[in-house]
């Protein structure tokens, strides 16, 4: 079974939502991004999202635009990203990690080298913006040959006709895009939050998570009354942005803030069904 | 694949949007569906003879169309006095620089605005480089009666003034693009952004003939009436085709729109003129195919000036028009092909180009066609002087007199 899987097994059994938080690599240093990435863990990540820094991410809001250029300026690339997650691995064999990004880095290095060095570094999952399933030959296939997950993105435009197609190829998770927006936009209602992931987990029978536009421990808790997984992103690149604003030299206050508001939201998430 | 080429270069996209390997729909899930819609669309439109006849009427009566085909005379006679004995080319120039708003992009836009009426759409985006598509898409917008929000980098903003205004005038906002490096393709993102935000009510007139599929053959479709004007009008004139045709190339819309009629007529030439800026060698140009790589951006698979890492790189050209770092889907496909030959100019070229167009025909150009007359004049020198060389002269050169007069010093 593959970690993903695993870990979504054993959250089922403890009767919990699982709490996955996105950072962007390289975001504000290759340094404290991988310090950062290893403490997530510990302070209460099940899976972890880690973004892949591109110069035009056309789904994302001001505040991972942002986090993604604060990388490039750093100087990360898809291979330091790959190196992040090797070294990771070093010592945490069992919290998935899917990269989330989009197409053109892959692309560019070539989709045969990248997965091979996707699995050889512990990758788990992929969320790539710009494929949809007409796209699915060019890496969602070969991925899931190589043992990856492709987790697809179904939004509320995603209607009754499609969405077979959209789950098709679908593995590991459905990640549920509450919002027709981009990241950091404004929240989906609770109800139309819990009539998706009914519908999407009638569709698939894999677990449903929910993103774009939680921001708050209590909209990550309302989400994970019915959600297998809430997903936060722009909420914690804003606290990284702007304790980063008030510290442009001390990174370890960073990481710091970073963890204690993952800490924060993951026990929002970890108690909604208590 | 290979009878496809052996038997028509007309027959792209496939139903997958693809020419070749170049083209598709990399777009968030969250826009297939709107992208789909418009496919059937526009597949409806196509075949619907009232879609035809409204769309024919504003071109006529609205956009002035058909536009001349004109003789260069007296610039002819110039090439002919440097070139060898019984060398230099008839030149001639469409001139859809007569059009209404002074460009070839209205053709789009009339037929995009008809179409997002047909869809019942009620809210308009665009994105705009030197503001020809912005003036383009406000200008259809205020008379049809739809508010319309065009997104512009930042930058550009500041260097177009003259466009602002002109997009204000005719009621549309203006939203300066500060994201990314704050100039085209950001304002791209950004109209994607808006799109993702507001699928419900909202259609996105792209300006050139790139983006998901359908758009790169849709407005190549809109596009094309300049080659099927200049392919009749050269009939009537010389009783036969051009032995050369060519056009400039940012995104390539207008020279999608031009070559297109003529891809399978195989004794006609084709060559399509990217900017090259400052030199194709160094960091500072927008010749996507003869300096980039083919990549995926703004849905589509296409030649991309990018480094090592897939990072997409800033274009450089004098010219705001061709200042991209992508260009058309299909232009990429017949580049590999080899059906067209693109070549490509520097800022100092177009400008000396610019120039002589002045001075010779009475026609101030703009500088994205003057990259195109700088290589017709070169191409023109080495042909014979019983032979035609087409060129499209795409747009006029009122909104360029100020950058034109900082690159020679003068005061305006």
């Amino acid at each position: 079974m593959s970690r993903i899987a695993t870990r979504f097994a054993q959250l089922k059994t403890e009767n919990r939502a699982a709490f996955i938080p996105f950072l962007m690599a390289g975001d504000p240093d290759y340094d404290s991004s991988l310090k950062l990435l290893k403490e997530l863990p510990s302070a209460g990540a099940d899976l972890i999202e880690l973004g892949v820094c591109f110069t035009d991410p056309m789904a994302d809001g001001a505040t991972i635009q942002v986090a993604g250029q604060r990388a490039l300026a750093s100087g990360q690339t898809l291979s330091r990203t790959l190196e992040m997650v090797t070294e990771f691995r070093k010592g945490d064999q069992d919290t998935p990690i899917i990269l989330m990004g989009y197409y053109n880095p892959i692309y560019a290095m070539g989709v045969e080298t990248f997965l091979a060095e996707a699995v050889k570094a512990g990758v788990d999952g992929l969320i790539i913006v710009d494929l949809p399933p007409e796209e699915d030959s060019e890496l969602c296939l070969p991925a899931r040959q190589k043992g990856i997950d492709f987790i697809r993105l179904a939004t509320p435009t995603t209607d009754d006709e499609r969405l077979p197609q959209v789950i098709k190829n679908t593995s590991g998770f459905v990640y549920y895009v509450s919002v027709a927006g981009i990241t950091g936009g404004a929240s989906g209602a609770a109800t139309s939050v819990a009539d998706a992931v009914t519908r999407l987990r009638a569709a698939s029978n894999l677990p449903v998570a929910v993103g774009f536009g939680v921001k708050t421990p209590e909209k990550a808790r309302e989400v994970a009354q019915t959600a297998d997984a809430v997903v936060v992103g722009s909420a914690l690149i804003e606290e990284l942005a702007k304790t980063l604003d008030n510290n442009p030299e001390n990174r370890d206050k960073v990481t710091l803030a970073v963890r204690e508001k993952t800490r924060l939201l993951a026990q929002a998430v970890h108690t909604a069904r208590d | 694949m290979a009878d496809l080429q052996q038997n028509s270069y007309r027959t792209g996209p496939d139903t997958e949007g693809r020419f070749g390997i170049f083209g598709g729909r990399f777009v968030a899930e969250t826009l297939m569906p709107l992208i789909l819609d418009l496919e059937k669309e526009y597949e409806a439109a196509k075949s619907d003879p009232a879609f035809a006849r409204e769309l024919d009427y504003y071109l006529k009566h609205y956009v002035g169309r058909p536009s001349p085909l004109y003789f260069a005379e007296r610039l002819t006679d110039h090439v002919r006095r440097q070139a060898a004995a019984g060398h230099g080319a008839k030149i001639y120039f469409k001139r859809d620089e007569l059009n209404h708003t002074g460009a070839h992009k209205i053709n789009n836009c009339v037929g995009q605005i008809l179409l997002a009426r047909r869809m019942g759409k009620t809210r308009i985006i665009a994105e705009t480089g030197a503001g020809q598509h912005g003036v383009a898409t406000a200008t259809v917008c205020a008379r049809f009666g739809l508010p319309c929000v065009v997104y512009m980098g930042a930058t550009d903003v500041e260097r177009q003034k003259p466009n602002v205004f002109r997009m204000k005038l005719l009621g549309a906002e203006i939203v300066p693009v500060t994201s990314g490096t704050g100039t085209l393709k950001d304002a791209m993102n950004d109209a994607l952004r808006d799109w993702v935000t507001n699928v419900a009510d909202t259609f996105y007139i792209i300006g050139t003939a790139a983006g998901p599929h359908p758009y790169p053959a849709l407005v190549r479709d809109f596009q094309s009436v300049i080659g099927t004007e200049a392919k009749a009008q050269m009939q009537e004139a010389e009783g036969r085709l051009p032995d050369v045709i060519m056009a400039c190339i940012g995104g390539g819309s207008n020279a999608i729109g031009l070559f297109h009629p003529f891809l399978d007529d195989r004794d006609v030439e084709i060559i399509g003129v990217e900017a090259a800026g400052h030199g194709v060698t160094t960091d500072k140009h927008a010749a996507s195919l003869t300096g980039g790589k083919p990549g995926v951006l703004h849905g589509n698979r296409t030649y991309l000036l990018q480094d090592a890492h897939g990072q997409i790189a800033d274009a450089h050209s004098i010219s705001a028009g061709l200042d991209y770092p992508g260009i058309g889907p299909e232009h990429s496909w017949l580049h590999e092909t080899g059906r067209v030959k693109y070549v490509s100019a520097t800022d100092d070229e177009a400008l000396k180009a610019f120039q002589l167009c002045c001075a010779q025909e009475g026609i101030i150009p703009a500088l994205e066609p003057s990259h195109a007359l700088a290589r017709a004049i070169d191409k023109a020198l080495e042909m014979r002087e019983d032979q035609i060389l087409l060129l499209n002269m795409c747009g006029r050169g009122d909104k360029d007199i100020f950058t034109v007069a900082d690159a020679l010093g003068a005061d305006v």
